[in-house]
């Protein structure tokens, strides 16, 4: 049977009828799916970590007690779970551990490009990397096997073209049963890492690698397709597939585990091509290991370190290489490169607008057009910021973030910068989701350095970016069961902040005075806004409208950034399908003419 | 068989990727290589969004290259321009007559291109230019939602696949309740796009 399967619906398939047991995973955009998928299927055992490090651990303890166990994460991810990554290589597992890494090339919604390849290396690790659905499906049973038949995690390397592009897989296993292996003993040698085991353990990762480079030569997911012998191509990924478009007469080592490189099939492949060329997304990373052999290849001097690739661009840098003919040219029409955009905005009635409006006040921040570098530098009350919709907020018309690092980064970004010496109270803003990633030991550890800085926490109930995941302040599992809920309130008193405020997101006078109060506060302070994220909130009121006798034009309505607020014929106006209505009305609140007409003002919490 | 390479383009929320998840099943049910790709902004709403679908004897790359789609079916104008870049003089191209400013033109910072550019560089681009009143059609269907299934009718009418098998498609896709409704939206939209002049 055929069906038509995204990436990520592939690798749960076949996660599934490999016999996992534990998935585990924290959202990230382009993995997500893959731990929504499987949560689905029964005898599966899914959730949602705080963290990714965590989920290491999780499904790391779940491989020791003898269940096939996966986690899925996006390429940053493996950052903050980086710890653990490298002890899962040094103990090894006891039954298969699969880690799948979905990379973003071209940054579709990430803060950085990293090829995750490199991770492999570092842990001396295999890595395999689908190149369609149906490998996707494939490569799971062969992760598991190679996991257990060699007592490594095995890592899976996606990426966002393969993870969210659908294609035909023939569907071929059925659920393996893998209920008998369950059992725990004592490993000693193994599992504790104390320096006297993990010396005898990095000798016998040394071996394992080589164990594991000898089984490349021989693994049928590196395969050469013999074609002309004037040119070889040597990809990996849906680079392979762009390539083989390309060039559809070349010679082709395809290699569905990038590393360790099976050396004798590139010696060989090399040996019988007159051109060799490597087209790999991202990195160098085949390119690296086949020029350390000594063999001659043309790789990124032509392909691109940067971004993702697409047949356009492989043919163009086949083109630069001489290998095709030069392409009649293209008659380009420049307005069509200069369309108006259509970025992303905080969702009109988004319960981050409030409090970035009141921020935005700050230092007359609202008059800064994103560069605007003689206001910028006269600024002198810092915000920075974490991951999230609210990061949005960073940019025109609200101006009211001045940092994104990554996940967690905000409160010791403020510490830091507080402890640098500036005057003024620095204000640290995260999401509640974030925060429960990685937000609580900075915060403890602003309260145990006598930190003052202000840190909003905006709880709208999920985690929206990824697509409105449950977290542990939802109080809801993976598959959804009601659970303990984690009250952000309480969790913030315990670790000792004395000045906790929670206030309605959609009541600006409450913000307003909250924000005003933990700035007058010498000492740290927390204000937890509290509205939930407007896609998942019932919607049950009408829109607000502008009585257009008593609006003015003043635009100040426009300074919230809500994407219902409009203008046509120079007159400004609300549109009627987007507006969260008496939900929201933050608009309303703060209009000087009071021209806004929304049914209540405020909205209960 | 023929090499087939369609986008289907509109803004997050005109159900874009059902229509593209359709249309991708249409073409495998209907024996082609099928590869699908969407690409999508993040979770707010309001972005633009583009899919892809290549359906063939046998399909590598997901993403069809610069000059080389046959059909582009638009949900909204500027989208349609906004891939204009891979039509050919052979392409089709069939848009809903509808706008969706975006933010940066509501706020005067850029302008939404005029009809008569829309249609000069479409029509300089591609063989046959078809504008529809699609919102029209689907609020008088009953429901604004069911754009996106008309407008699958509408192209429907330009691909080699049997009404047949697009009926068990959307039929296996879309919740019972809503079928009848979607299958008239579909069966009038091939209706209607061939009283069109173009
Ligand atoms: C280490 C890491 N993991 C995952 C992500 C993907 N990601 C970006 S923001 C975010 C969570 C956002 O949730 P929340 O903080 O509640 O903010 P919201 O989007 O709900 O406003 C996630 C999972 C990431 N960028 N980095
Ligand atoms: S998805 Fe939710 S949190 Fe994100 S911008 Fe929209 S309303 Fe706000």
């Amino acid at each position: 049977m055929k069906k038509l399967l995204s990436g990520n619906e592939a690798i749960a398939l076949g996660a599934y009828h490999a016999g996992v047991k534990v998935a585990t995973a924290y959202p990230g955009t382009p993995s997500t799916e893959i731990l929504e998928y499987i949560s689905q299927y029964s005898n599966v055992y899914a959730e949602w970590s705080t963290n990714e490090k965590v989920a290491l651990e999780v499904a790391l303890g779940s491989a020791y007690g003898g269940a096939r166990s996966m986690v899925s994460m996006k390429h940053v991810g493996l950052n903050v779970a980086g710890d653990p990554f490298m002890a899962a290589s040094t103990t090894g597992i006891n039954a298969g551990l699969v880690i799948i890494v979905a990379d973003d090339p071209g940054m579709h919604s990430s803060q950085n490009e990293q090829d995750t390849r490199y991770y492999a290396k570092l842990a001396k690790i295999p890595v395999l990397e689908p190149s369609d659905s149906q490998e996707a499906y494939d490569f799971m049973t062969l992760a598991f096997n190679i996991s257990e038949k060699f007592d490594t995690p095995v890592l899976v390397r996606s990426t966002t073209r393969i993870s969210h592009s659908k294609s035909a897989v023939t569907i071929t296993g059925q659920r393996e049963n893998t209920d008998a292996n369950i059992k725990y003993s004592r490993d000693f040698e193994k599992n504790v890492l104390l320096p006297v085991n993990a010396r005898i353990r990095h000798a016998q990762i040394e071996k394992r690698l080589l164990e594991l480079a000898a089984y490349a030569e021989i693994i049928p997911v590196n395969t050469v397709e013999t074609g002309n012998s004037n040119l070889g191509i040597i990809s990996s990924g849906i680079a392979y597939q762009y390539a083989r478009q390309t060039f559809p007469k070349a010679s082709f080592l395809k290699l569905g585990m990038p590393y360790p490189l099976p050396q004798e099939l590139i010696q060989n492949f090399a040996s019988q091509t007159e051109k060799l060329l490597v087209i790999e997304e991202l990195d160098p990373f085949i390119e690296e290991h086949i020029l350390m052999l000594g063999i001659k290849i043309i790789g990124k001097k032509y392909i691109p370190l940067i971004g993702e690739l697409n047949p356009d661009i492989v043919a163009d840098c086949g083109r630069k290489a001489h290998l095709l003919p030069k392409a009649t040219s293209r008659k380009t029409i420049s307005l069509i490169n200069n369309l108006p955009g259509r970025p992303p905005l905080l969702c009109a009635g988004c319960p981050h607008t409030g409090i970035f409006f009141v921020l935005s006040s700050i230092d007359h921040r609202n008059r800064i057009s994103g560069n605007d570098d003689e206001l910028n530098s006269k600024l002198s009350m810092a915000i920075t910021g974490d991951i999230g919709c609210y990061t949005l907020a960073a940019l025109p018309p609200l101006n009211a973030m001045d940092t994104c690092a990554c996940m967690g980064a905000s409160i010791g970004q403020a510490l830091g910068l507080e402890k640098a010496g500036l005057a003024s109270k620095i204000v640290a803003v995260i999401g509640d989701s974030t925060f429960l990633h990685s937000g609580i030991t900075p915060l403890v550890n602003a309260v145990y350095n006598k930190g003052q800085i202000t840190v909003i926490i905006l709880d709208n109930g999920t985690t929206a970016m990824t697509g409105h995941q449950h977290n542990p302040g939802t109080g809801i599992t993976a598959q959804g069961e009601t659970t303990q809920q984690v009250y952000l309130g309480n969790l913030v008193r315990g670790i000792g902040v004395k000045d906790v405020q929670i206030v309605n997101a959609y009541n600006m006078k409450e913000l307003r005075n909250a924000v005003r109060n933990s700035l007058d506060n010498p000492e740290l302070s927390v204000i937890i806004v509290r509205g939930t994220c407007q896609v998942i909130a019932p919607k049950i009121s009408s829109p607000n409208y502008i009585d257009k006798d008593k609006c003015n034009q003043c635009n100040i309505c426009s300074m919230i950034g809500c994407p219902a607020i409009q203008y046509q014929d120079e007159q400004v106006y609300i549109n009627d399908t987007l507006c969260a209505g008496d939900d929201c009305a933050i608009c309303a609140q703060i209009c000087p003419q009071n021209a806004i007409i929304s049914q209540t003002i405020v909205k209960k919490v | 068989m023929k090499d087939l390479n369609l986008i289907i383009a509109g803004v997050g929320g005109q159900g874009n990727i059902l229509a593209s998840n359709i249309m991708a099943e249409v073409a495998l049910t209907s024996g082609y290589d099928t590869k699908q790709t969407d690409t999508l902004g993040m979770a707010q709403r309001g972005g633009s969004v583009i899919s892809q679908i290549r359906a063939s004897s046998k399909v590598y790359s997901p993403l069809i290259k610069l000059g080389q789609a046959d059909l582009i079916l638009a949900f909204e104008k500027l989208e349609a321009l906004r891939w204009a870049q891979y039509l050919n003089k052979y392409s089709t191209v069939i848009i809903n007559n509808h706008r969706i400013t975006p933010t940066s033109v509501n706020i005067g910072k850029e302008n939404y291109p005029e009809d008569k550019e829309i249609i000069s560089i479409l029509k300089e681009k591609a063989s046959r230019v078809i504008f529809i009143n699609g919102n029209e059609y689907a609020i008088n269907l009953g429901n604004i939602r069911v754009l996106n299934i008309f407008m699958l009718g509408c192209a429907s009418f330009f691909l080699p696949f049997k009404v047949q098998i697009w009926e068990n498609v959307i039929s296996q896709q879309l919740p019972s309740k809503i079928v009848p409704i979607n299958i008239t939206a579909f069966n009038k939209g091939r209706k209607e796009i061939q009283n069109v002049n173009f």
